[in-house]
């Protein structure tokens, strides 16, 4: 399995992390360091193996469906880099 | 409390050098030698801070050696209980199915302490266990007579320092001196552990590091005129993450991808099963506690690893990363000192929600061990 540059630029996208055409080259290289070491996971016998989904026994916890918190919009808006109106503020989602 | 201390981005890292402030520095130098060496990582501020007497302790959390590594590298005691001990409330999640919270102190009885004021159910954390915590510093007996010890051959590297194959010949030696029953014992999926982790941890944390998207908290790329909101995201993120966050984010966003989530991601999942049967098998056998050394090799030189390959780096975790994986308790206690003169530590690996019996064994290690030395001060 090998990443070539354009797979490296699919991943970035997915990930929305603008890489620099100059810099997919190396990144490309990075994935395949790293997916070549990975790969040893192929070499496991897995067959009728469940994969984990918890690693401990606890059940989750629930609580009851009530509000324990809020109206503090204002607070939470403080956090934002641009909120108007009571708004978080982004560019134009939609042409 | 006292203050806040350094850590890798994200706890990202294994030498503190992906830190967004820059590095910490280990209070430890090699013997006649200036060269300034790695506290480890992600938690190297705080492993710094109690080795250089700043504090009697601070905090860390361990994803796959966080805590331990950095404490082996700096001659501390380092402490991850089982997974769901410590409410994680408060911490940025990095792999939710890993993280835990811990204490770094000066002495097992110090962790003991700290954990049991840190450790308990928390509403905010629904992972935290609803366990009752006991006293561990009352659990301190030193008496491990008739506690058996088990050595995992698959622990042994070809490429391990002779230092740390002593050292740890070393612990089991104190360990059988002091009454327990040393048993050779195998944990035979120990090889894919690493190559586990570095699925399942990035996937985690491409997910959880979704949220750094710029609209709601934290950095926002100053944008082009025309640019969108995916232009956004993609500037935001470019800039705001550092190199190793990144590298990961796009490693997890990978293996969950289509086409490759089966071959990568439940792969992995299904071998971390086997890692966390491997130990439950062992201990169903009686075994009470597991010693390993807690790391490849003794701290080395800030930089020396930058030109290394990522993989190279991510080895410094291969004895961690396994308990982090089965959600056991483990703790490093240092031992003994290189021909350098830097610490070294030995890892305890406990069974799971036993953390008194563990933190016992771990002070009777301690306390034969003896180790007393404290880095020269240049500070």
């Amino acid at each position: 399995m090998s990443i070539d540059t354009e797979t490296a630029a699919r991943v970035a996208k997915l990930a929305r992390i603008r890489v620099e055409d100059a810099d997919l080259p190396a990144l490309a290289q990075e994935f395949n360091t790293i997916l070549g070491f990975i790969e040893q996971l192929r070499e496991a016998d897995v067959e009728g193996v469940e994969p984990m989904v918890s690693v401990t026994p606890m059940r989750l916890k629930r609580r009851d469906d009530t509000v324990t918190d809020g109206n503090m919009a204002d607070r939470i808006l403080a956090n934002a880099p641009d909120a108007r109106e009571g708004f978080f503020a982004v560019p134009k989602v939609m042409e | 409390m006292l203050g806040k201390l350094n850590m890798d981005e994200f706890a990202m890292g294994s030498t503190n050098e992906s830190s967004v402030y820059g590095n910490a520095v280990n209070p430890w130098r090699r013997q006649g030698d200036d060269t300034p060496l790695t506290p480890g990582g992600s938690s190297g501020g705080s492993a710094a801070a109690v080795a250089a007497g700043l504090c009697l302790g601070a905090t860390g959390t361990d994803t796959g050696g966080s805590i331990r590594q950095p404490a082996a590298f700096t001659g501390i005691t380092g402490f991850k209980p089982t997974y769901g001990r410590c409410s994680r409330w408060g911490i940025i999640a990095f792999a939710s199915s890993l993280d835990q919270a811990g204490p770094m102190t000066r002495t097992v009885r110090d962790a003991a302490i700290m954990a049991s004021a840190m450790c308990g159910h928390d509403p905010k954390d629904s992972t935290s266990a609803d366990l009752a915590v006991p006293d561990f510093e009352a659990m301190l007996t030193g008496d491990i007579r008739g506690k058996v010890i088990g050595i995992p051959h698959e622990y042994r590297m070809d490429s391990m320092p002779d230092e740390i194959e002593a050292l740890w010949a070393r612990g089991r030696e104190m360990l059988a001196d002091a009454g327990a029953e040393i048993r050779d014992i195998s944990l035979p999926h120990t090889k894919y552990a690493l190559p586990a982790y570095y699925v399942i941890a990035p996937a985690e944390a491409s997910s959880n590091l979704a949220r750094y998207d710029g609209v709601r908290y934290g950095h926002r790329a100053r944008l082009e005129a025309g640019d969108g909101i995916t232009e956004m995201y993609e500037k935001t993120r470019a800039e705001g993450f550092g190199a190793e966050v990144k590298r990961r984010v796009m490693i997890g966003t990978y293996v969950l991808s289509a086409g490759f989530y089966d071959a990568y991601y439940n792969r992995a999942r299904k071998v971390r099963t086997l890692i966390k049967r491997d130990f439950e098998e062992v201990f169903a056998t009686g075994i009470d506690a597991i010693l390993t050394p807690a790391t490849p090799s003794a701290a080395f030189a800030l930089g020396e690893m930058t030109q290394a390959d990522p993989v190279a780096m991510y080895l410094n975790d291969v004895f961690t990363v396994t308990v982090n994986l089965a959600g056991l308790p483990g703790i490093s206690v240092p031992a003994g000192l290189d021909a350098q003169g830097l610490p070294l530590g030995l890892q305890l690996i406990g069974r799971p929600r036993e953390e008194g019996d563990l933190l016992n064994t771990a002070h009777a290690l301690e306390t034969a061990a003896g180790f007393v030395a404290k880095p020269a001060k240049w500070w």
